[in-house]
């Protein structure tokens, strides 16, 4: 049902049935729930396929170092696709997630921006279109037209929206340049479809690839980048608007200060990032930009 | 070719056995490996069966919802890389979709999303012709000339038909398995002969060397009787045993009629000297007695002076000495006798006593007798004392001589006298001329005292033997009693 009409999704009926209906319909029990939570004190965080979410002792490193630090029990949440984090956004089943800019711009009247992770030195990532190492005879996207195309998420903006805007620019309609497209619910599996021969071409996140590059080069270097999108806004940290002040407060002072401490540096190391900054939503013009194109948002 | 046949039993007997050991082992281990490959290959299909299901299963909600992905990541799961291969680990796995194009393959290298099976190479297009209702699943299809084995299975999902899993084996992987393992048989085939062919070996050349034996023993027939075989040689009661049980037998029979034959020969001999011995004697006896009664009448005469006396004295001493040897030789048994009683063996114990106890010898006497015999006693007393003299003489200083009188087994109708020396062995030679006319060597004896016995017993219808026996020598005389005749071969 993906093939020829990626963009098909029932997503904006559901996005709009979930934002409108659901979020009301459930308020009652949910914030119940949510309220049991607070008097706990337990933070959820939500973490998504916008890094390396597959790696579990990465995850528990920093589970265990933030809820040292915020000296508050916390709970990381797994979700294989950003749909699913935003579901639990939405019903507001997290406090605090880190999600891709496209996701954050779908759920602005939901969630408020905490922080923005550092990615060399600056608040920025791109897309990149890959195809295999040995293809030499593709050059750009347009000589991918009519081959099969692996993207990661229709909620990613590099791994989906980036990629299709790109070609629509080239003055091609997305839903047909492909012979067949197909989603691997994870950047890395982008990749890994890439690398394997399956797809011909794939649309991935610079930072999720060059983190492989060191991680597990063996995957990686199979690859090779064909385009780079120009810079987007890099995926934030997002706070439920309904989380207390304190709390936000709280959270967003121990991102901001995770280079100031040892193990928080020791962290920021395996996650290949720099630290974290406050950010503003302008960062993200450019994705709205794209959402627009589309008739999104 | 017929070299082969010629060879000895102790060659053709292991050879033969080792070769069919060889040859059962070669048919039997190649009948094995036959049966080992069609397992292998059954074993295959049966995981290739199992695990087709699992991933048709698996892999069906992947078509409904066109998750290529998940898909993908069904069909590489059973995919190992790096590890050994195994016959049964798949090589590759594909999802035909209902158009019969690859909806996802383990490897899309070579097996590329999208494109039509019959597109794939001969192996897949003779694959696809298969692909209809009417077969029967799981399809398992071994393509002539090809070098993989492919399990088909319909993916369904509530009876609607959504495409086709199919596994691809490669065949070139159970070739170096199924080698390993011939490999193994032969190594286990080795070592069996290597148990057996010695075993095989020893029993052949067991059972060989018997017959090997007999036929060289029977080769040397007839000019020599050959010996009897050891009784350990082969102490068995099959047809072999068999065999030379009836060997022996005849060697034994053979024995018999050799010794018979001898028997007859010196018989015949001793009947044509004591024809020429008697005849000879009866030629002397007549001028012999006109001679001596000369001489009686000439020494009565007064007239003769000394010196003629003393010349007629000589001759007349020669001319005894004359008829005492014819007298010996000329044995005369037609006398009417009288019967045998206990006296007669009393007078010839005191008539030897002088001589066994000169030379101190023990005598054994055992004559088990009642008081009289229906047999000649002047003619049984000469033949006890000529043995008993003889053995005494025969006997060492201080040894032993024994003699036994009975009779022979209980008979009624024969008697028998035995009697023992413990001296010097008679030798084949000596044994052979043994009763002959001064066949002694001895200093003492006129050499005429055992074929006086000998011409008695023989006259009398009876037998005389001698052999060497328990390291002694034995004579053995068997009389008959009456007119029955004394049914003896010999003693």
């Amino acid at each position: 049902m993906v093939e020829n009409t990626p963009d098909s999704l029932p997503n904006r009926n559901r996005r709009r049935w979930l934002i409108a209906d659901g979020c009301l319909a459930a308020a009652g029990l949910i914030g119940l729930s949510r309220k049991a939570h607070a008097a706990s004190g337990k933070l959820r965080v939500g973490m998504t396929p916008a890094f390396l979410h597959d790696q579990h002792s990465l995850l528990d490193e920093w589970r265990d170092f933030m809820a040292a630090s915020l000296k508050r029990p916390v709970e990381f949440v797994q979700r294989d696709s950003y749909r699913e984090t935003m579901d639990l956004l939405q019903l507001e089943k997290l406090d605090f997630a880190w999600i891709c800019d496209y996701p954050y711009l779908h759920l602005k009247q939901v969630v408020r921006l905490l922080a923005v992770p550092l990615y060399q030195g600056r608040p920025y990532y791109q897309c990149h279109v890959i195809v295999r190492k040995d293809n030499t005879a593709v050059r750009s996207i347009a000589d991918l037209g009519g081959s099969v195309f692996a993207y990661a998420d229709p909620y990613s903006n590099t791994g989906y929206l980036a990629p299709r805007y790109e070609i629509r620019q080239l003055g091609r309609d997305p839903a047909v340049f492909f012979r067949k497209t197909f989603f691997t619910w994870s950047h890395r599996k982008v990749v890994e479809a890439v690398a394997s021969g399956l797809a011909q071409g794939g649309a991935v996140d610079s930072y999720i690839r060059d983190t492989l590059v060191h991680v597990e080069p063996a995957l990686a270097l199979r690859t090779r980048v064909i385009w780079r999108s120009p810079e987007y806004g890099f995926p934030p940290f997002v706070a439920h608007r309904s989380v207390s002040a304190e709390d936000f407060q709280l959270m967003q002072r121990h991102l901001l200060d995770t280079t100031k401490t040892e193990a928080g540096r020791r962290l920021l190391a395996r996650l290949h990032l720099d630290g974290f900054t406050v950010g503003s939503p302008a960062l993200y013009e450019g994705v709205s930009r794209m959402m627009r194109a589309f008739g999104e948002a | 070719m017929r070299w082969l046949f010629n060879l000895s039993f102790r060659h053709k007997i292991p050879l033969w056995t080792s070769f069919l050991i060889g040859f059962s082992i070669f048919v039997v281990g190649a009948a094995l490996m036959a049966r080992a490959y069609e397992d292998m290959k059954n074993a295959v299909v049966i995981s290739a069966e199992n695990l087709g299901h699992t991933l048709a299963n698996t892999v069906a909600p992947t078509l409904l919802h066109d998750d290529t992905w998940r898909a993908f990541e069904i069909v590489r799961s059973p995919i190992r890389s790096g590890s050994a291969h195994t016959p049964v680990e798949v090589d590759a796995v594909v999802v035909l979709g209902r158009d019969r194009r690859v909806f996802v393959s383990s490897d899309p290298d070579t097996l590329p999303m999208l494109t039509e099976a019959a597109n794939l190479g001969a192996d897949w297009l003779r694959l696809s012709d298969w692909l209809v209702p009417e077969t029967k699943w799981p399809l398992v299809l071994e393509p002539d000339n090809s070098n993989y084995l492919y399990l088909v299975l319909p993916i369904t999902d509530n009876d609607a038909q959504l495409g086709h899993l199919v596994l691809r084996y490669a065949k070139s992987v159970f070739h170096p398995w199924f080698i390993a393992t011939s490999w193994q048989a032969v190594g286990i085939g080795l070592l069996v002969l290597a148990i057996l062919i010695p075993i095989n070996w020893y029993w052949a050349s067991r059972m060989a060397a018997p017959l090997v034996d007999l036929a060289r023993r029977m080769g040397s027939m007839p000019e020599t009787v050959p010996q009897p075989l050891p009784p350990d040689m082969y102490p068995y009661h099959d047809e072999l045993g068999q065999l030379f049980q009836a060997y022996d037998r005849m060697v034994l029979a053979l024995r018999d009629k050799a010794a018979l034959e001898n028997e007859m020969v010196k018989s015949e001999r001793l009947a044509a000297i004591g024809q020429l011995t008697a005849g000879i004697a009866h030629e002397i006896n007549n001028p012999l007695a006109g001679l001596i009664t000369a001489i009686d009448t000439l020494k009565l005469r007064r007239d003769l002076d000394p010196r003629a006396l003393r010349h007629l004295d000589l001759i007349d001493r020669g001319l005894m000495q004359i008829r005492d040897t014819v007298a010996a030789l000329l044995v005369q048994t037609k006398v009417q006798a009288r019967p045998l009683n206990q006296h007669d063996l009393e007078d010839i114990r005191t008539l030897i006593q002088p001589q066994i106890s000169k030379r101190h010898i023990r005598l054994d006497w055992s004559a088990a007798m009642p008081d009289e015999l229906p047999a000649p006693a002047s003619l049984v007393r000469q033949i006890l004392i000529n043995l008993l003299l003889n053995a005494v003489q025969a006997a060492a200083d201080g040894g032993q001589v024994s003699l036994w009188l009975g009779r022979k087994d209980g008979s009624e109708s024969c008697l028998s006298i035995v009697v023992c020396n413990d001296g010097a062995l008679l030798d084949e030679e000596r044994l052979a001329h043994l009763f002959e006319p001064f066949s002694t060597t001895r200093a003492g004896g006129h050499g005429l005292g055992l074929w006086m016995a000998y011409q008695i017993v023989t006259q009398l219808e009876g037998r005389i033997s001698a052999r060497n026996i328990d390291g002694r020598v034995e004579f053995v005389v068997n009389l008959p009693l009456g007119e029955n005749s004394c049914s003896t071969a010999s003693a």
